[in-house]
């Protein structure tokens, strides 16, 4: 491991070079927003929000997958990056099927929360409306597809937390979709051991629990960190996400 | 050559509707219609989704009576979990119930119909509304604006919001009510009682007013058909159905809400996206039936609070040897009845100690594959029938609305006027306003959200046959 010196916005900053870009950019106080990143979970560069801008490249590099390289000179707040965060909103929301005022987590969805931070007030693309399917099989819980923005968060932390696997991805393209284990109702899955995980990290509407209704659903993620510090350092503390 | 005139858009209403007249050559009137043409697609789209998400999307149908929307789906919602929501729970449905009713009718009175009488129907239609309302009397329009407020405040300090509150759910209430906040709305009672009363006594000197005008105002038989308590009370929030006819027999009483699809039909027209509800037994046209106001005040047998109740009395009276008060234009007698009972009664649950309790909600999962929810929303009885799979998911979505079943009235009423105002030469703007009034009457809710206050413009075409325009008016 080597500590290397770069710069983020014209300010001087070292990381360690097996970090992200995103993690010493928010050791330094940087903000870069996010979607498919979730503290705990591996970055697999799923939603391209954090892209960022590094000199020398006409590229734009995801910062969540990005390992710091010495000198290198990194923009994350320019007008191309502001007006690609925005484009990125609006194409999730124009291929999905969003109803924000009658969803279960309306007011508490990080989807909503970027489109407002991104300033994206219209939508300028024809909606796909796509035909998804909803899968109440569940005893407790929901995976509607309808609002999957396949940040497969869902995936990562049933694999790497749970160690269960029951989620996985399907098909390519715009079919592609979430599938729980043989792409079976997720109520007859074997491996699912109903911990709720995938729901609490969903950052959309997409997992919820059964028999909440509009806007009553606020997800809850800081469980995670707790069982992940937990695991790898046998220390059963809660973490405050700023320190390190 | 037959002529036909259209009224587009009818103004001072919730939603988009015309009226078109048709003429024969002589220029007498041969037929008359009120078409919806808007199509909103609910039951249709509402399929596949979640029984627990529909007090939130069927609300959204409409601004004014998204409240009755929300309960009738959460009573939809506790039938299909088979609970029996705790009381507290009911008491407090009950109240937002009442709000929904004073807030849509203060709006269906003071800012919507009052206009016509207190400005006159001939009156320069720049100005009739409620903003001439205002500089004409603005201590009677502010008095309206501010209990229309009231029904509001009531709504938002349960729902944490005046429209689209999703506070009510199937099993109960999401939120319980403490002494703060019903001190502060028993603080509105007494201006709320007052000026309902002043309504009422307003009302009585349109009546004086207005009384060559009145018997032409959809004045005919029809049944009547509301929610009515079990001891024979006005009801607004359960009850069983009673249907009565136009001469005050009651002809079926006590009917289950689950069996309203055995008395009442649904019947379709290629001209109107409005559906036309009929009773059963009698079949289409014939079964033709009124709710709402003038329907829940002719059927009840009494009034449960003090002044509502002498109010019910009076308006029994005009009924003479009929039987029943047939005449449409007393739907604004009967709805400003109903505001009075809404202010009375809110208070009387306001004090009622049962209304702090804790227990609001019962949780439990799918044990009915159908659902019937049925209350009275301010226009009238509201229906939500939700067939589910196993899991909640929606299989089959019947919404029956208020305004629906007023759908052969309102044609009636149409009718009557032109026939009564027309004469194929003369087309006056003031004959036009009480052709609009006559439906205002009804207070309809077409889809709800858009709200003309008499500014949109008003465009009459008589048209020959051959589809030439041979006159035309635009205001």
């Amino acid at each position: 491991m080597a500590i290397l010196t770069l710069t983020i916005n014209g300010e001087q900053v070292s990381g360690k070079d097996d970090e992200s870009l995103l993690s010493i950019a928010q050791q330094h106080g940087i903000k870069i927003p996010t979607l498919c990143h979730l503290e705990g979970l591996s970055d697999v560069g799923a939603c391209r929000l954090c892209l960022v801008e590094v000199e020398g490249s006409p590229k734009l590099f995801p910062a969540c997958t990005t390992k710091p390289k010495e000198g290198m000179v990194v923009s994350t707040d320019t007008e191309r990056l502001r007006k690609y965060r925005r484009l990125i909103i609006e194409f999730l929301a124009s291929e999905g099927n969003h109803q924000c005022s009658v969803c279960v987590v309306n007011g508490h969805c990080e989807l909503q929360n970027q489109a407002y931070e991104t300033g994206l007030t219209h939508v300028t693309v024809p909606y796909l409306y796509p035909k998804k399917t909803l899968d109440a099989s569940h005893e407790h819980f929901i995976m509607d597809r309808n609002r999957c923005i396949l940040c497969t968060r869902c995936v990562r932390v049933c694999h790497e937390v749970e160690g269960a696997h029951t989620w996985d991805l399907s098909g390519r393209g715009i079919a592609c979709e979430i599938i729980s284990d043989l792409n079976q109702p997720w109520g007859t899955s074997e491996s699912c051991t109903s911990c709720g995980k995938c729901v609490l990290v969903c950052p959309t509407g997409a997992i919820i629990e059964k028999g909440e209704g509009v806007s009553e659903m606020e997800k809850k993620t800081d469980f995670l960190r707790y069982i992940v510090t937990a695991r790898q350092k046998r220390e059963w503390i809660n973490v405050d996400s700023d320190e390190e | 050559m037959s002529k036909t005139i259209t009224i587009s858009p009818v103004t001072r209403i919730e939603g988009h509707a015309k009226i078109t007249i048709h003429l024969d050559d002589r220029g007498n009137v041969i037929d008359a219609r009120f078409h919806v043409n808007e199509f909103r697609g609910f039951e249709k789209f509402c399929e596949g989704r979640l029984m627990w998400e529909m007090g939130g999307i069927t609300s959204r149908i409409c601004g004014i009576c998204p409240t009755s929307h929300l309960i009738t789906s959460a009573k939809a919602g506790d039938d299909i979990l088979a609970v029996a929501i705790p009381e507290t729970a009911e008491k407090l449905r009950r109240l937002i119930t009442l709000a929904q009713w004073i807030q849509s009718h203060a709006l269906s009175f003071f800012h919507l119909s009052s206009p016509d009488f207190l400005l006159g129907f001939d009156s320069d239609p720049a100005t009739r509304n409620i903003f001439g309302l205002v500089a004409k009397d603005k201590d009677f329009a502010r008095r309206g604006i501010r209990l229309r407020k009231f029904g509001q405040e009531i709504i938002e300090v349960l729902g944490s919001r005046r429209i689209h509150t999703p506070w009510a759910v199937a099993g109960g209430v999401r939120e319980p009510f403490d002494s703060a906040k019903r001190d502060h709305l028993l603080g509105w009672i007494p201006e709320a009682k007052e000026t309902a009363q002043i309504a009422l006594k307003t009302l009585r000197s349109i009546h004086e007013k207005f009384a060559a005008d009145i018997p032409n105002f959809g004045n005919f038989r029809s049944m009547f058909v509301g929610l009515v308590a079990p001891d024979g009370a006005l009801e607004y929030y359960d009850g069983a159905l009673r249907v009565m006819d136009g001469s005050g027999n009651i002809i079926a009483d006590k009917i289950d809400i689950h069996k309203y699809a055995d008395y009442f039909g649904e019947a379709s027209e290629s001209w109107s996206y409005l559906k036309f509800p009929y009773y059963k037994p009698l079949g289409y046209q014939k079964g033709m039936y009124r709710v709402g106001p003038l329907a829940r005040v002719n059927i009840c047998d009494y009034i449960d609070t003090p002044l509502a109740e002498q109010e019910r009395r009076v308006f029994k009276a005009l009924a003479g040897d009929a039987g029943a008060v047939n005449n449409s234009f007393y739907y604004h007698f009967a709805r400003l009845i109903e505001l009075l009972f809404a202010v009375e009664k809110a208070e009387m649950l306001l004090n009622d100690p049962a209304m702090l309790g804790a227990d609001i909600r019962a949780r439990a999962m799918i044990n009915r594959r159908m659902g019937i929810g049925a209350s009275e929303a301010p226009r009238g009885t509201l229906f939500h029938k939700y067939e589910v799979d196993e899991n909640g998911v929606l299989q089959k979505v019947n919404l029956i609305i208020a305004t629906a079943q007023n759908n052969l009235a309102m044609n009636r009423t149409v009718h009557q006027l032109a026939i009564q105002y027309i004469d194929g030469n003369k087309i006056t703007e003031g004959i036009l306003n009480r052709i609009e009034a006559g439906i205002r009457c009804f207070d309809p809710c077409l889809s709800c959200s858009t709200h003309a206050m008499g500014q949109m413009p008003l465009h009459v075409q008589v048209i020959d046959v051959e589809g030439k325009v041979v006159s035309e008016r635009i205001r």
